[in-house]
Protein backbone atom coordinates (compact mmCIF):
# COMPACT_ATOMS: atom_id res chain seq x y z
CA UNK A 1 0.00 0.00 0.00
CA UNK A 2 3.36 2.51 -0.14
CA UNK A 3 1.65 4.07 -3.20
CA UNK A 4 -1.79 4.06 -2.53
CA UNK A 5 -2.82 7.77 -2.03
CA UNK A 6 -3.52 8.75 1.18
CA UNK A 7 -7.25 11.00 2.03
CA UNK A 8 -5.11 12.59 5.20
CA UNK A 9 -2.16 12.83 6.24
CA UNK A 10 -1.24 14.29 9.79
CA UNK A 11 2.67 14.54 9.60
CA UNK A 12 3.56 15.26 14.20
CA UNK A 13 0.85 18.04 14.55
CA UNK A 14 1.90 20.28 17.57
CA UNK A 15 -1.02 22.93 19.51
CA UNK A 16 -0.70 24.80 22.19
CA UNK A 17 -2.69 26.59 23.76
CA UNK A 18 -2.09 30.25 25.61
CA UNK A 19 1.74 29.85 25.25
CA UNK A 20 3.65 31.37 27.43
CA UNK A 21 0.99 32.06 30.16
CA UNK A 22 0.13 31.26 33.34
CA UNK A 23 -2.55 29.39 31.43
CA UNK A 24 -0.59 27.54 28.91
CA UNK A 25 -1.87 24.06 27.96
CA UNK A 26 -0.14 21.81 25.77
CA UNK A 27 -3.15 20.15 23.78
CA UNK A 28 -1.16 18.43 20.80
CA UNK A 29 2.06 16.57 21.04
CA UNK A 30 2.57 15.60 17.65
CA UNK A 31 -0.30 13.61 16.36
CA UNK A 32 0.37 11.60 12.79
CA UNK A 33 -2.41 10.07 11.40
CA UNK A 34 -3.27 8.60 8.19
CA UNK A 35 -6.27 7.81 6.67
CA UNK A 36 -6.54 5.94 3.69
CA UNK A 37 -9.49 6.90 1.46
CA UNK A 38 -12.76 5.23 2.72
CA UNK A 39 -11.56 4.91 6.06
CA UNK A 40 -13.94 5.70 8.87
CA UNK A 41 -11.85 5.64 12.33
CA UNK A 42 -13.75 6.53 15.20
CA UNK A 43 -11.62 8.64 17.93
CA UNK A 44 -11.82 7.99 21.62
CA UNK A 45 -10.29 9.30 25.15
CA UNK A 46 -11.01 11.08 28.35
CA UNK A 47 -11.60 14.36 28.78
CA UNK A 48 -8.91 17.07 27.44
CA UNK A 49 -7.43 14.31 25.40
CA UNK A 50 -7.19 16.19 21.93
CA UNK A 51 -9.94 14.64 20.44
CA UNK A 52 -11.31 17.58 19.35
CA UNK A 53 -8.50 19.85 19.39
CA UNK A 54 -7.22 17.10 16.85
CA UNK A 55 -10.72 17.74 14.53
CA UNK A 56 -10.26 21.17 14.72
CA UNK A 57 -6.75 22.01 13.83
CA UNK A 58 -7.96 19.70 10.37
CA UNK A 59 -10.97 21.97 10.27
CA UNK A 60 -8.30 25.00 10.20
CA UNK A 61 -10.12 26.88 13.44
CA UNK A 62 -6.78 28.14 14.17
CA UNK A 63 -3.20 27.52 13.10
CA UNK A 64 -1.07 24.78 14.23
CA UNK A 65 2.41 25.42 16.03
CA UNK A 66 4.21 22.62 14.46
CA UNK A 67 3.61 19.61 11.59
CA UNK A 68 1.95 19.38 8.62
CA UNK A 69 -1.91 18.76 7.43
CA UNK A 70 -2.31 16.95 3.83
CA UNK A 71 -5.63 16.03 2.49
CA UNK A 72 -5.74 13.95 -0.82
CA UNK A 73 -1.92 15.06 -1.84
CA UNK A 74 -2.95 18.73 -1.11
CA UNK A 75 -1.24 20.66 1.84
CA UNK A 76 -3.73 22.63 3.62
CA UNK A 77 -1.67 23.70 7.02
CA UNK A 78 -1.62 27.09 5.76
CA UNK A 79 -4.81 27.82 4.50
CA UNK A 80 -7.93 29.84 6.64
CA UNK A 81 -10.86 27.71 7.89
CA UNK A 82 -13.27 29.22 5.46
CA UNK A 83 -10.81 27.48 2.57
CA UNK A 84 -10.32 24.22 4.01
CA UNK A 85 -14.22 24.25 3.95
CA UNK A 86 -13.96 23.35 0.19
CA UNK A 87 -12.79 19.81 1.54
CA UNK A 88 -14.26 19.23 4.70
CA UNK A 89 -17.79 18.24 5.90
CA UNK A 90 -18.08 18.70 9.54
CA UNK A 91 -20.84 17.96 12.03
CA UNK A 92 -20.50 19.38 15.64
CA UNK A 93 -21.25 18.71 18.97
CA UNK A 94 -24.09 21.47 19.55
CA UNK A 95 -26.79 21.30 17.28
CA UNK A 96 -27.39 24.99 17.00
CA UNK A 97 -23.86 25.40 15.72
CA UNK A 98 -23.85 23.37 12.37
CA UNK A 99 -27.31 25.86 10.44
CA UNK A 100 -28.17 29.09 10.70
CA UNK A 101 -31.48 29.07 12.60
CA UNK A 102 -32.94 32.22 11.19
CA UNK A 103 -32.75 30.89 7.82
CA UNK A 104 -34.94 28.40 6.18
CA UNK A 105 -34.34 24.69 5.82
CA UNK A 106 -33.89 24.85 1.67
CA UNK A 107 -31.47 27.89 2.13
CA UNK A 108 -29.54 26.29 4.33
CA UNK A 109 -28.98 23.21 1.96
CA UNK A 110 -27.89 25.63 -0.77
CA UNK A 111 -25.43 27.19 1.20
CA UNK A 112 -23.75 23.95 1.88
CA UNK A 113 -24.28 23.31 -1.59
CA UNK A 114 -21.69 26.08 -2.59
CA UNK A 115 -19.35 24.97 -0.12
CA UNK A 116 -16.14 25.41 -1.76
CA UNK A 117 -17.68 27.33 -4.70
CA UNK A 118 -16.70 31.02 -5.77
CA UNK A 119 -20.01 32.98 -4.45
CA UNK A 120 -21.10 35.53 -7.08
CA UNK A 121 -24.75 37.61 -7.91
CA UNK A 122 -26.04 34.01 -9.00
CA UNK A 123 -29.45 32.91 -7.13
CA UNK A 124 -28.84 31.36 -3.26
CA UNK A 125 -31.00 29.14 -4.45
CA UNK A 126 -33.07 27.59 -8.03
CA UNK A 127 -36.13 25.89 -8.58
CA UNK A 128 -34.23 23.01 -9.91
CA UNK A 129 -32.38 22.40 -6.47
CA UNK A 130 -35.29 22.57 -4.50
CA UNK A 131 -36.82 19.40 -6.08
CA UNK A 132 -33.48 17.74 -5.49
CA UNK A 133 -33.30 18.65 -2.01
CA UNK A 134 -36.41 17.90 -1.66
CA UNK A 135 -35.62 13.94 -2.21
CA UNK A 136 -32.22 14.24 -0.33
CA UNK A 137 -34.43 15.24 2.58
CA UNK A 138 -36.88 12.34 2.31
CA UNK A 139 -34.06 10.06 2.58
CA UNK A 140 -33.72 11.30 6.55
CA UNK A 141 -37.25 10.24 6.86
CA UNK A 142 -37.98 12.95 9.45
CA UNK A 143 -40.65 15.03 7.11
CA UNK A 144 -38.45 17.93 6.83
CA UNK A 145 -39.02 17.46 3.02
CA UNK A 146 -42.29 19.15 3.61
CA UNK A 147 -41.08 22.10 5.48
CA UNK A 148 -38.50 23.31 3.04
CA UNK A 149 -39.49 26.55 3.87
CA UNK A 150 -39.38 26.80 7.56
CA UNK A 151 -36.38 28.63 9.35
CA UNK A 152 -34.28 26.07 11.02
CA UNK A 153 -34.95 27.51 14.41
CA UNK A 154 -38.05 25.33 14.93
CA UNK A 155 -36.29 22.25 14.74
CA UNK A 156 -35.74 19.70 17.31
CA UNK A 157 -31.40 19.19 17.99
CA UNK A 158 -31.89 15.97 16.77
CA UNK A 159 -33.63 17.56 12.84
CA UNK A 160 -31.30 20.33 13.18
CA UNK A 161 -27.97 17.61 13.50
CA UNK A 162 -29.48 15.41 10.72
CA UNK A 163 -29.90 18.11 8.30
CA UNK A 164 -26.57 19.37 9.27
CA UNK A 165 -25.00 15.48 8.43
CA UNK A 166 -26.98 15.96 5.30
CA UNK A 167 -25.31 19.51 4.74
CA UNK A 168 -21.95 18.06 5.34
CA UNK A 169 -22.30 15.24 2.70
CA UNK A 170 -24.48 17.45 0.24
CA UNK A 171 -21.47 17.93 -1.60
CA UNK A 172 -18.85 14.93 -1.39
CA UNK A 173 -16.25 15.94 1.21
CA UNK A 174 -13.24 14.38 0.63
CA UNK A 175 -12.64 14.40 4.86
CA UNK A 176 -16.25 14.23 7.01
CA UNK A 177 -15.43 15.42 10.70
CA UNK A 178 -17.99 14.16 13.46
CA UNK A 179 -17.56 15.99 16.45
CA UNK A 180 -19.19 14.03 18.96
CA UNK A 181 -22.20 15.10 17.35
CA UNK A 182 -24.47 12.69 19.06
CA UNK A 183 -23.62 13.77 22.09
CA UNK A 184 -26.28 16.25 22.81
CA UNK A 185 -29.14 14.56 21.82
CA UNK A 186 -31.28 11.68 23.75
CA UNK A 187 -30.12 7.85 23.33
CA UNK A 188 -33.30 7.24 20.81
CA UNK A 189 -32.11 10.71 18.43
CA UNK A 190 -28.61 9.43 18.75
CA UNK A 191 -28.66 5.91 17.45
CA UNK A 192 -30.82 7.44 14.57
CA UNK A 193 -28.12 10.30 13.60
CA UNK A 194 -25.50 7.45 14.10
CA UNK A 195 -27.52 5.42 11.89
CA UNK A 196 -27.91 7.77 9.37
CA UNK A 197 -24.07 8.35 9.52
CA UNK A 198 -23.06 4.86 8.86
CA UNK A 199 -25.73 4.79 6.03
CA UNK A 200 -24.27 7.97 4.26
CA UNK A 201 -20.67 6.89 4.68
CA UNK A 202 -21.06 4.09 3.14
CA UNK A 203 -23.21 4.71 0.17
CA UNK A 204 -20.73 7.63 -0.45
CA UNK A 205 -17.57 5.83 0.43
CA UNK A 206 -16.91 8.75 2.50
CA UNK A 207 -13.65 9.09 4.33
CA UNK A 208 -14.47 9.64 8.40
CA UNK A 209 -13.41 11.02 11.45
CA UNK A 210 -15.66 10.71 14.69
CA UNK A 211 -15.21 11.28 18.17
CA UNK A 212 -17.17 10.11 20.67
CA UNK A 213 -17.58 9.59 24.13
CA UNK A 214 -19.61 6.15 24.15
CA UNK A 215 -16.97 2.89 23.78
CA UNK A 216 -19.38 0.52 22.08
CA UNK A 217 -20.70 3.37 19.46
CA UNK A 218 -16.43 3.42 18.63
CA UNK A 219 -16.08 -0.13 18.72
CA UNK A 220 -19.52 -0.90 16.23
CA UNK A 221 -18.67 2.16 13.75
CA UNK A 222 -15.98 2.30 11.16
CA UNK A 223 -13.22 0.40 10.29
CA UNK A 224 -10.53 2.06 12.74
CA UNK A 225 -9.93 3.28 15.74
CA UNK A 226 -7.93 5.65 17.40
CA UNK A 227 -7.50 6.29 21.48
CA UNK A 228 -6.09 9.78 22.65
CA UNK A 229 -4.44 10.60 26.17
CA UNK A 230 -3.18 14.13 26.62
CA UNK A 231 -2.47 15.12 23.19
CA UNK A 232 -1.01 11.67 21.89
CA UNK A 233 -2.31 8.76 19.80
CA UNK A 234 -2.19 6.21 22.02
CA UNK A 235 -3.64 3.13 20.69
CA UNK A 236 -4.57 2.43 17.06
CA UNK A 237 -6.34 -0.82 16.15
CA UNK A 238 -8.22 -1.62 12.62
CA UNK A 239 -9.93 -4.01 10.69
CA UNK A 240 -10.55 -8.23 11.89
CA UNK A 241 -9.23 -6.70 15.17
CA UNK A 242 -11.38 -4.03 15.66
CA UNK A 243 -14.20 -6.09 14.58
CA UNK A 244 -13.91 -8.31 17.68
CA UNK A 245 -12.88 -5.67 20.40
CA UNK A 246 -14.79 -5.54 23.83
CA UNK A 247 -15.35 -2.43 25.63
CA UNK A 248 -13.51 -3.77 28.69
CA UNK A 249 -10.66 -4.43 26.31
CA UNK A 250 -10.91 -0.70 25.23
CA UNK A 251 -11.23 0.63 29.58
CA UNK A 252 -8.39 -1.63 29.91
CA UNK A 253 -6.13 0.08 27.29
CA UNK A 254 -7.58 3.10 29.13
CA UNK A 255 -6.64 2.43 32.58
CA UNK A 256 -3.54 1.43 31.09
CA UNK A 257 -2.40 4.26 29.05
CA UNK A 258 -3.53 6.67 31.62
CA UNK A 259 -1.92 5.30 35.05
CA UNK A 260 -5.51 4.49 36.38
CA UNK A 261 -6.62 8.08 36.25
CA UNK A 262 -9.21 7.03 33.28
CA UNK A 263 -11.29 4.35 36.23
CA UNK A 264 -13.27 7.45 37.17
CA UNK A 265 -14.78 7.88 33.97
CA UNK A 266 -15.64 4.43 33.89
CA UNK A 267 -19.47 4.95 34.43
CA UNK A 268 -19.56 7.38 31.77
CA UNK A 269 -18.35 5.37 29.38
CA UNK A 270 -19.26 2.12 29.54
CA UNK B 1 -51.77 75.91 27.52
CA UNK B 2 -55.30 73.95 26.28
CA UNK B 3 -55.20 71.47 24.08
CA UNK B 4 -57.90 73.92 22.38
CA UNK B 5 -55.27 76.42 21.44
CA UNK B 6 -53.59 73.51 19.31
CA UNK B 7 -54.85 73.53 15.26
CA UNK B 8 -55.19 70.30 13.70
CA UNK B 9 -54.67 72.41 10.52
CA UNK B 10 -51.24 73.18 11.44
CA UNK B 11 -50.96 69.48 12.14
CA UNK B 12 -52.33 68.33 8.47
CA UNK B 13 -50.36 71.16 7.01
CA UNK B 14 -47.38 69.89 8.33
CA UNK B 15 -47.97 66.17 7.63
CA UNK B 16 -46.72 66.37 4.07
CA UNK B 17 -43.51 67.83 5.08
CA UNK B 18 -43.17 65.33 7.42
CA UNK B 19 -43.72 61.88 5.25
CA UNK B 20 -41.20 63.37 2.73
CA UNK B 21 -38.79 63.48 5.30
CA UNK B 22 -39.81 60.17 6.66
CA UNK B 23 -39.31 58.59 3.69
CA UNK B 24 -35.41 59.80 3.33
CA UNK B 25 -34.80 58.53 6.89
CA UNK B 26 -36.13 55.50 5.36
CA UNK B 27 -33.75 54.77 2.72
CA UNK B 28 -31.27 55.17 5.93
CA UNK B 29 -33.38 52.93 7.97
CA UNK B 30 -33.10 50.66 5.52
CA UNK B 31 -29.54 50.69 5.39
CA UNK B 32 -29.11 50.17 9.13
CA UNK B 33 -31.17 47.37 8.65
CA UNK B 34 -28.38 45.82 6.99
CA UNK B 35 -26.21 45.48 9.69
CA UNK B 36 -28.17 45.85 12.16
CA UNK B 37 -30.78 42.82 11.58
CA UNK B 38 -28.98 40.92 8.78
CA UNK B 39 -25.10 41.05 10.07
CA UNK B 40 -25.64 41.66 13.57
CA UNK B 41 -23.34 44.10 13.80
CA UNK B 42 -24.61 47.43 15.89
CA UNK B 43 -22.91 49.93 13.79
CA UNK B 44 -22.13 52.85 14.87
CA UNK B 45 -20.56 54.83 11.90
CA UNK B 46 -24.13 56.15 10.23
CA UNK B 47 -23.69 58.91 12.45
CA UNK B 48 -21.08 60.18 10.61
CA UNK B 49 -21.71 58.92 6.92
CA UNK B 50 -24.92 59.98 7.15
CA UNK B 51 -23.47 63.69 7.43
CA UNK B 52 -20.63 62.49 4.85
CA UNK B 53 -23.69 62.06 2.21
CA UNK B 54 -25.06 65.48 2.78
CA UNK B 55 -21.66 67.19 2.99
CA UNK B 56 -20.16 65.28 -0.12
CA UNK B 57 -24.13 65.85 -2.15
CA UNK B 58 -23.78 69.69 -0.82
CA UNK B 59 -20.19 70.33 -2.32
CA UNK B 60 -20.10 68.45 -5.69
CA UNK B 61 -23.39 69.92 -6.51
CA UNK B 62 -22.58 73.57 -5.68
CA UNK B 63 -19.64 72.36 -7.84
CA UNK B 64 -21.54 71.93 -10.97
CA UNK B 65 -21.81 68.03 -10.64
CA UNK B 66 -25.30 66.85 -11.71
CA UNK B 67 -27.49 66.07 -8.20
CA UNK B 68 -28.03 63.13 -9.29
CA UNK B 69 -24.41 61.82 -9.85
CA UNK B 70 -23.74 63.49 -6.84
CA UNK B 71 -26.26 61.33 -5.06
CA UNK B 72 -24.52 58.46 -6.70
CA UNK B 73 -20.56 59.66 -5.59
CA UNK B 74 -22.13 59.91 -1.94
CA UNK B 75 -23.46 56.49 -2.07
CA UNK B 76 -19.26 55.48 -3.40
CA UNK B 77 -18.01 57.65 -0.34
CA UNK B 78 -20.17 56.64 2.36
CA UNK B 79 -18.94 52.93 1.13
CA UNK B 80 -15.14 54.07 1.97
CA UNK B 81 -16.81 55.15 5.81
CA UNK B 82 -18.18 51.48 6.12
CA UNK B 83 -15.07 50.04 4.66
CA UNK B 84 -12.76 51.69 7.18
CA UNK B 85 -15.17 50.12 10.22
CA UNK B 86 -15.42 47.22 8.80
CA UNK B 87 -11.32 46.78 8.35
CA UNK B 88 -10.86 48.14 11.89
CA UNK B 89 -13.25 45.40 13.17
CA UNK B 90 -12.06 42.23 11.00
CA UNK B 91 -8.50 43.19 10.01
CA UNK B 92 -7.61 45.33 13.53
CA UNK B 93 -9.81 42.98 15.70
CA UNK B 94 -11.11 46.20 17.38
CA UNK B 95 -14.40 45.53 18.54
CA UNK B 96 -17.39 46.43 16.61
CA UNK B 97 -18.80 49.22 18.52
CA UNK B 98 -15.65 50.74 19.16
CA UNK B 99 -14.76 50.27 15.35
CA UNK B 100 -18.39 51.91 14.68
CA UNK B 101 -16.99 55.01 16.85
CA UNK B 102 -13.50 55.40 16.05
CA UNK B 103 -15.11 55.81 12.41
CA UNK B 104 -17.59 58.10 13.35
CA UNK B 105 -15.44 60.62 15.49
CA UNK B 106 -12.88 60.52 12.48
CA UNK B 107 -15.62 61.51 10.34
CA UNK B 108 -16.17 64.61 11.95
CA UNK B 109 -13.02 66.22 10.62
CA UNK B 110 -13.09 64.76 7.16
CA UNK B 111 -16.79 66.05 6.74
CA UNK B 112 -15.65 69.42 8.29
CA UNK B 113 -12.78 69.21 5.29
CA UNK B 114 -15.13 68.10 2.48
CA UNK B 115 -17.46 71.40 3.34
CA UNK B 116 -14.27 73.28 3.34
CA UNK B 117 -13.99 74.28 6.85
CA UNK B 118 -17.53 75.32 7.85
CA UNK B 119 -19.96 73.65 9.97
CA UNK B 120 -22.85 74.05 7.14
CA UNK B 121 -23.03 74.64 3.15
CA UNK B 122 -25.86 75.70 1.59
CA UNK B 123 -27.24 74.25 -1.69
CA UNK B 124 -29.95 76.33 -3.05
CA UNK B 125 -32.91 75.08 -5.14
CA UNK B 126 -33.43 78.29 -6.89
CA UNK B 127 -29.39 77.70 -8.62
CA UNK B 128 -29.25 74.11 -8.63
CA UNK B 129 -31.21 71.50 -9.98
CA UNK B 130 -32.29 69.32 -6.96
CA UNK B 131 -33.46 65.40 -6.73
CA UNK B 132 -35.57 66.63 -3.51
CA UNK B 133 -36.48 69.67 -2.27
CA UNK B 134 -38.58 70.86 0.93
CA UNK B 135 -40.27 73.68 -1.66
CA UNK B 136 -41.82 70.73 -3.46
CA UNK B 137 -43.32 68.09 -1.24
CA UNK B 138 -45.05 66.35 -3.15
CA UNK B 139 -43.05 65.74 -5.51
CA UNK B 140 -40.35 64.99 -2.76
CA UNK B 141 -42.76 62.58 -1.70
CA UNK B 142 -42.49 60.84 -5.43
CA UNK B 143 -39.05 61.20 -6.20
CA UNK B 144 -38.18 59.91 -2.60
CA UNK B 145 -40.93 57.34 -2.90
CA UNK B 146 -39.57 55.90 -6.32
CA UNK B 147 -35.64 55.91 -4.98
CA UNK B 148 -36.84 53.98 -1.80
CA UNK B 149 -38.64 51.57 -3.78
CA UNK B 150 -35.95 50.48 -6.16
CA UNK B 151 -33.34 50.88 -3.50
CA UNK B 152 -35.86 48.04 -1.67
CA UNK B 153 -36.19 46.42 -4.87
CA UNK B 154 -32.40 46.28 -5.59
CA UNK B 155 -31.56 44.76 -2.10
CA UNK B 156 -34.44 41.93 -2.43
CA UNK B 157 -32.48 40.93 -5.13
CA UNK B 158 -29.45 41.03 -3.81
CA UNK B 159 -30.04 39.47 -0.44
CA UNK B 160 -31.75 36.53 -2.50
CA UNK B 161 -28.08 35.76 -4.26
CA UNK B 162 -25.34 33.58 -3.20
CA UNK B 163 -23.16 36.55 -1.70
CA UNK B 164 -26.29 37.55 0.32
CA UNK B 165 -27.20 34.16 1.61
CA UNK B 166 -23.65 34.26 2.71
CA UNK B 167 -23.90 37.33 4.08
CA UNK B 168 -27.31 35.96 6.14
CA UNK B 169 -25.43 33.05 7.05
CA UNK B 170 -22.64 35.02 8.92
CA UNK B 171 -25.05 37.32 10.69
CA UNK B 172 -26.82 34.66 12.16
CA UNK B 173 -23.96 31.98 12.44
CA UNK B 174 -20.38 32.89 11.56
CA UNK B 175 -19.21 29.25 12.76
CA UNK B 176 -22.19 27.70 10.16
CA UNK B 177 -21.13 30.15 7.77
CA UNK B 178 -17.12 29.52 7.97
CA UNK B 179 -17.50 25.48 7.90
CA UNK B 180 -19.55 26.55 4.75
CA UNK B 181 -16.51 28.02 3.32
CA UNK B 182 -18.13 31.83 3.51
CA UNK B 183 -15.15 34.62 3.98
CA UNK B 184 -17.10 35.80 7.17
CA UNK B 185 -14.39 38.78 7.77
CA UNK B 186 -15.04 39.59 3.85
CA UNK B 187 -18.51 39.40 4.39
CA UNK B 188 -18.93 41.94 7.30
CA UNK B 189 -16.72 44.57 5.21
CA UNK B 190 -18.80 44.55 2.24
CA UNK B 191 -21.98 44.28 4.24
CA UNK B 192 -20.62 48.00 6.40
CA UNK B 193 -19.72 49.51 3.09
CA UNK B 194 -23.23 48.61 1.10
CA UNK B 195 -24.71 50.00 4.60
CA UNK B 196 -22.99 53.05 5.13
CA UNK B 197 -23.23 53.89 1.51
CA UNK B 198 -26.87 53.62 1.69
CA UNK B 199 -27.19 55.85 4.71
CA UNK B 200 -24.44 58.86 2.57
CA UNK B 201 -27.38 58.76 0.05
CA UNK B 202 -29.86 59.27 2.47
CA UNK B 203 -27.74 61.96 3.88
CA UNK B 204 -27.45 63.40 0.46
CA UNK B 205 -31.21 63.56 0.02
CA UNK B 206 -31.99 64.97 3.41
CA UNK B 207 -29.35 68.12 2.50
CA UNK B 208 -30.07 68.58 -1.12
CA UNK B 209 -34.34 68.62 0.43
CA UNK B 210 -33.55 70.77 3.62
CA UNK B 211 -30.92 73.28 0.99
CA UNK B 212 -28.00 72.50 3.23
CA UNK B 213 -25.82 70.24 4.72
CA UNK B 214 -24.96 70.63 8.45
CA UNK B 215 -21.89 68.65 10.74
CA UNK B 216 -24.43 68.19 13.11
CA UNK B 217 -27.32 66.69 10.54
CA UNK B 218 -26.11 62.97 11.02
CA UNK B 219 -25.93 63.15 15.04
CA UNK B 220 -28.29 60.61 16.74
CA UNK B 221 -28.89 59.14 13.46
CA UNK B 222 -28.43 55.73 14.26
CA UNK B 223 -31.06 56.10 17.25
CA UNK B 224 -33.59 57.14 14.51
CA UNK B 225 -32.54 54.47 11.99
CA UNK B 226 -33.15 52.00 15.06
CA UNK B 227 -36.42 53.55 15.64
CA UNK B 228 -37.28 53.24 12.11
CA UNK B 229 -36.57 49.65 11.94
CA UNK B 230 -38.07 48.55 15.12
CA UNK B 231 -41.35 50.44 15.06
CA UNK B 232 -41.67 49.07 11.28
CA UNK B 233 -40.89 45.61 12.07
CA UNK B 234 -43.53 45.47 15.04
CA UNK B 235 -45.97 46.80 12.83
CA UNK B 236 -45.34 44.42 10.01
CA UNK B 237 -45.56 41.91 12.62
CA UNK B 238 -48.09 43.27 14.33
CA UNK B 239 -50.16 43.24 10.63
CA UNK B 240 -49.35 39.57 8.93
CA UNK B 241 -47.76 37.39 11.56
CA UNK B 242 -44.89 35.52 10.24
CA UNK B 243 -46.31 35.65 6.97
CA UNK B 244 -44.15 39.11 7.16
CA UNK B 245 -41.85 37.86 4.22
CA UNK B 246 -37.75 39.39 3.51
CA UNK B 247 -39.74 42.14 1.08
CA UNK B 248 -42.28 42.89 3.96
CA UNK B 249 -39.54 43.56 6.27
CA UNK B 250 -37.84 45.83 4.11
CA UNK B 251 -41.03 48.01 3.39
CA UNK B 252 -42.39 47.98 6.75
CA UNK B 253 -38.25 49.49 7.80
CA UNK B 254 -38.67 52.17 5.73
CA UNK B 255 -42.69 53.15 6.65
CA UNK B 256 -40.96 52.72 10.10
CA UNK B 257 -39.15 55.48 9.05
CA UNK B 258 -41.90 57.80 7.39
CA UNK B 259 -44.08 56.50 10.98
CA UNK B 260 -41.04 58.09 12.96
CA UNK B 261 -41.54 61.13 11.28
CA UNK B 262 -45.34 61.78 11.45
CA UNK B 263 -44.83 61.03 15.19
CA UNK B 264 -41.98 63.75 15.41
CA UNK B 265 -44.45 65.98 13.33
CA UNK B 266 -47.01 64.92 16.19
CA UNK B 267 -45.10 65.89 19.33
CA UNK B 268 -43.55 69.06 17.98
CA UNK B 269 -47.52 69.92 17.16
CA UNK B 270 -48.06 69.31 20.85
CA UNK B 271 -45.83 71.93 21.32
CA UNK B 272 -42.96 69.66 22.55
CA UNK B 273 -39.96 71.85 22.72
CA UNK B 274 -37.57 70.53 19.59
CA UNK B 275 -34.59 70.66 22.28
CA UNK B 276 -36.56 67.95 23.41
CA UNK B 277 -36.70 65.36 20.52
CA UNK B 278 -33.43 63.58 20.83
CA UNK B 279 -34.69 62.22 24.55
CA UNK B 280 -38.11 61.51 23.35
CA UNK B 281 -36.77 59.24 20.52
CA UNK B 282 -34.16 57.83 23.19
CA UNK B 283 -36.90 57.15 25.11
CA UNK B 284 -39.15 55.27 21.83
CA UNK B 285 -36.61 53.31 21.01
CA UNK B 286 -35.32 52.26 24.34
CA UNK B 287 -39.30 51.15 24.84
CA UNK B 288 -39.33 49.21 21.68
CA UNK B 289 -36.55 47.00 22.46
CA UNK B 290 -37.58 46.53 25.91
CA UNK B 291 -41.04 45.02 24.94
CA UNK B 292 -39.97 41.96 23.46
CA UNK B 293 -37.47 41.16 26.07
CA UNK B 294 -39.91 41.87 28.71
CA UNK B 295 -43.13 39.86 26.89
CA UNK B 296 -40.37 37.11 26.77
CA UNK B 297 -39.41 36.94 30.67
CA UNK B 298 -43.32 37.83 31.37
CA UNK B 299 -43.96 34.59 29.93
CA UNK B 300 -40.95 32.38 31.58
CA UNK B 301 -40.68 34.12 35.01
CA UNK B 302 -38.98 32.25 37.99
CA UNK B 303 -42.03 34.14 39.79
CA UNK B 304 -44.90 32.59 37.62
CA UNK B 305 -42.88 28.91 37.89
CA UNK B 306 -43.49 29.88 41.98
CA UNK B 307 -46.98 30.74 41.36
CA UNK B 308 -47.58 27.57 39.02
CA UNK B 309 -45.17 25.22 41.79
CA UNK B 310 -47.50 26.11 44.83
CA UNK B 311 -50.72 25.34 42.87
Amino acid sequence: MANAPLMLELNHIRKTFNKGTINEKPALLGVTLKLNPGDFCTVIGGNGAGKSTCLNAIAGVWPVDGGSIIVDGENITGLPEYKRAEFLGRVFQDPMNGTAATMQIDENLALAARRGNRRGLGWGITKQEHEIYHEQLKTLELGLEDRMTQKVGLLSGGQRQALTLLMATLKKPKLLLLDEHTAALDPKTAEKVLHLTDEIVKRDSLTALMVTHNMRDAIRMGNRLIMMNEGRIVYEVSGEEKKHLQVSDLLEKFSDVSHGQFANDRMMLA
Amino acid sequence: MSLLALSPLRLFAAMPGNIAQGIIWGIMAVGVYMTFRLLNFADLTVDGSFTTGGATAVMLITGGVPAWAALLLAFLVGMVTGLATGLLHTKLGIPEILAGILTQIALYSINLRIMGGKANQVVSVDKYHLVVTMRKIPLAILSGGIICFAIICIMYWFFGTEIGSGIRATGCNPNMAKAQGINVGSMKVLTLALSNGLVALAGGLLAQYQGFADINMGRGSIVVGLAAVIIGETLGEAIFGRRLNFMGHLLFVAIGGVIYYIVIGFVLWLKMPANDLKLFTAIVVAIFLAVPYLQAKSRNSFAKAAKKGAE
